[in-house]
């Protein structure tokens, strides 16, 4: 569109900047927890996660070792150790000895305390407690520091919230619980459209008309409409709540869109084609196993990413129609909304949890987008 | 059994079944009932060609007669029944409509998505409407459309925990984690705010969950409409002196209004049914109600058929619309 001369460089910039503006604000939130989810509790809680890229400042509180670790060297009593343990990545710039003095010394100075004892701080942690008489106090001496660390991330979260046995609120078996609704509920849709899309498309029979509109009406009818009528049903024909439930419900909730974009596809499909069948002998049930569905892949492909995506996602169906009181079929969904209740300020197990549950549509999203596009723009009424 | 080992079966019979089920009865329908051999061949043929649709349709019908049709008819039912001790059921007339008109909660949720209604498709379509022309021509165009689109993989619940730490609040002092409080600090704001507490603001921060969502499914759609528009009608205009943006505005945008309506349409749908972010994030506290949420309240926490119901009925009233022109526009294109 910007072909005049003279005006194209300065439009060309003015798109890219304001696309990319656009492309990071997009961005931002799901980078912030995917960040977020790589840190503990201690450095989420202290800085925002975009600081998390660069060193942080921290203010610590540190202890040097206790009166048991002392040794005598040349007549003074010597406490020696690092501050963190041992010398890792962290920098102390300035320290000191009281809360309300913390940067009376500089890293590499000597602070001199009661009774002659005196201490130095190295930049690494490092500590040299020195005194002429015997130290006392078990828990040894405060120390404020205030230090740089660098960026740091940890595999830990997800070690808890995944792998943690003692975890009773861990995800694993929420996974596979979503796991196990989803899959069925995918796959048994797909089947019983595709059978009723093909004689929608390619047989003759009055009221083929009135099916199809039928089946654009139910396309947006809500499915809140069916929660008390369906739990009702289920109770009454002994389904109760549970996993039989919720794949049936996932499949009548699904078809209205399946058969509506495989019709679609399929009337697309060329006459010729099942017509030569067609004069060849072929019955329709071999037609459609051996020539429609083949050829429907693309269309079969999209419907299932978004049952897929639709079924892994859902909070709804599963509340009413597949948890009961014991828990035992909870979904992440689920699981999350509950840790959103009672670890609301837990952020590195939201975090991770949120992801955990996340990371798989995202897969699926990125590996087969081509399909999902093109089951959108199908499946858009036009 | 173990629920793995409950799928799989669940699967083998469900799939075996279908297949089975196609399979057996064609072969039952030319076989049995109407050979397509012997003295009637020509007159069973036809016949069995008749049923045969039927064979097809029926588990379909059978699903959605059940899973969609019938919860439609029960429910217009229960919000016109009452349920009373011991299972028994009593008609009520509009009684449980009257009661739920009389509750402020329930005008707070229908005002509460109205606002959605106006906002959401609105902010969608603008913002799907912008990244599509903006990454039309651009090289890194599709990079770019696919990181706009990624959130539409994104669970509503994992969306609410992503925007919930965006909206976070730290107490003065400390420093802030969430975001918007980080900005709103260093733009000089004087105390930390809890966004999602606010009255007012906090339900367009809730909206703007589903815009961030719903923006990329607007730009898949519109991007291929803008595609589809003739090269000469933009190039004409070029031609004549347009600038780029009466190009966009008088050229483009009149050129795709259908796909622009089906698009608002179809997002307005997700809107009315929007559910899982406000239970997420709010619970429909701090007046953030909004109809799906209501009747789910009502449904589950305060056991009220009755009124669930017919808060269902109201949802189901302002799809009605655009159900009826889905439907017009579907038989329209079919002749």
């Amino acid at each position: 569109m910007s072909n005049i001369a003279g005006t194209k460089s300065s439009l060309t910039w003015a798109v890219h900047l304001s696309l990319a503006a656009l492309v990071l604000l997009w961005l931002f939130p799901t980078v912030g927890l995917l960040v977020s989810s790589f840190r503990t509790s201690d450095q989420i809680a202290s800085t925002g996660w975009w600081k998390a890229m660069v060193p942080s400042e921290q203010n610590l509180t540190l202890r040097t070792g206790g009166a048991d670790d002392q040794i005598q060297k040349d007549g003074n009593f010597v406490i020696e150790g690092n501050l963190f343990g041992e010398p890792g990545d962290a920098v102390i710039s300035v320290w000191g000895t009281s809360s309300r003095a913390i940067s009376d010394y500089k890293a590499g100075e000597t602070a001199e305390l009661k009774k002659g004892t005196s201490v130095t701080v190295q930049g690494n942690g490092d500590y040299v407690m020195q005194s002429p008489e015997e130290i006392s106090g078990k828990r040894g001496q405060r120390i404020f520091a205030t230090a740089k660390t660098p960026p740091e991330f940890t595999l830990k979260n997800y070690k808890y919230v995944l792998f943690d046995p003692s975890n009773r609120e861990g995800m694993a078996k929420a996974f596979f619980n979503t796991l196990t609704v989803t899959i069925p509920a995918t796959i048994i849709p797909i089947l019983v459209a595709a059978f009723a899309a093909y004689a929608l498309a390619w047989m003759d029979f009055p009221g083929r008309a009135l099916l199809i509109a039928a089946v654009v009406g139910l396309l947006v009818v809500p499915l809140q409409l069916a929660l008390i009528p369906l739990l009702k049903l289920h109770n009454e024909i002994g389904i109760g709540k549970g996993y039989l439930g919720a794949w049936l419900a996932h499949t009548g909730f699904g078809l209205p869109l399946a058969i509506y974009l495989l019709r679609n596809y399929m009337v697309g499909l060329p006459r010729d084609i099942i017509e030569n069948a067609k004069v060849d002998g072929a019955t329709d049930f071999q037609i459609f196993t051996k020539i429609i569905l083949p050829l429907s892949f693309p269309a079969l492909a999209s419907f299932a990413i978004f049952q897929f995506l639709w079924t892994w996602n859902d909070l709804l169906v599963a509340l009413v129609f597949l948890i009961d009181s014991t828990g035992d079929t909870t979904v992440m969904t689920k699981q999350i909304v509950e840790l959103l209740g009672t670890r609301g300020g837990n952020w590195e197990i939201l975090a991770t949890s949120a992801f955990v549950s996340i990371a798989v549509p995202l897969g699926v999203f990125f590996a087969m987008q081509k399909y999902l596009v093109r089951g959108l723009l199908a499946g858009s009424v036009k | 059994m173990h629920p793995a080992l409950q799928a799989i079966l669940t699967i083998i019979i469900g799939v075996g079944g279908c297949v089975g089920y196609f399979y057996f009865s064609n072969q039952f329908l030319d076989k049995v009932l109407f050979p397509g051999k012997g003295p009637n061949a020509g007159r069973n043929i036809t016949r069995a060609n008749m049923i045969r649709p039927w064979l097809f349709l029926m588990p379909a019908l059978l699903a959605l007669g059940v899973y969609l049709a019938y919860p439609v008819v029960e429910t217009l039912r229960l919000s016109l029944t009452e349920r009373l001790p011991g299972g028994e059921s009593q008609f009520v007339g509009l009684a449980n409509y009257q009661q739920m008109f009389a509750e402020p909660k329930f005008w707070e949720a229908m005002s509460n998505n109205m606002m959605w209604l106006l906002v959401v498709p609105a902010m969608s379509t603008v913002f799907g409407l912008l990244a599509a022309q903006l990454s039309d021509r651009v090289r890194w165009g599709n990079l770019a459309k696919s990181l706009i689109f990624m959130p539409m993989a994104i669970s509503f619940v994992g969306a609410a925990v992503i925007w919930k730490l965006v909206y976070d609040a730290r107490p003065v002092g400390q420093d802030q984690i969430g975001v918007l409080n980080a900005l709103y600090m260093f733009f000089g704001g004087t105390e930390p705010k809890n966004w999602l507490t606010m009255i007012g603001p906090n339900n367009y921060l809730l909206m703007i969950v589903l815009v961030w969502i719903q923006t990329g499914f607007a730009m898949v759609i519109l991007s291929a409409a803008l595609r589809g528009i003739p090269e000469e009608t933009v190039e004409a205009a070029i031609v004549d002196g347009a600038n780029p943006f009466q190009v966009f505005f008088k050229i483009k945008v009149p050129q795709i209004m259908g796909t622009i309506v089906v698009v608002w349409t179809t997002i307005t749908i997700v809107v009315l049914k929007v559910f899982d972010i406000v239970f997420a994030m709010t619970n429909g506290q701090w007046e953030t109600q909004v109809l799906a949420n209501y009747m789910y309240d009502k449904l589950f926490r305060a056991n009220d058929w009755g009124v669930g119901s017919a808060s269902a009925m109201i949802i189901m009233l302002l799809v009605s619309p655009i159900l009826v022109w889905n439907v017009y526009n579907a038989r329209k294109e079919m002749q």
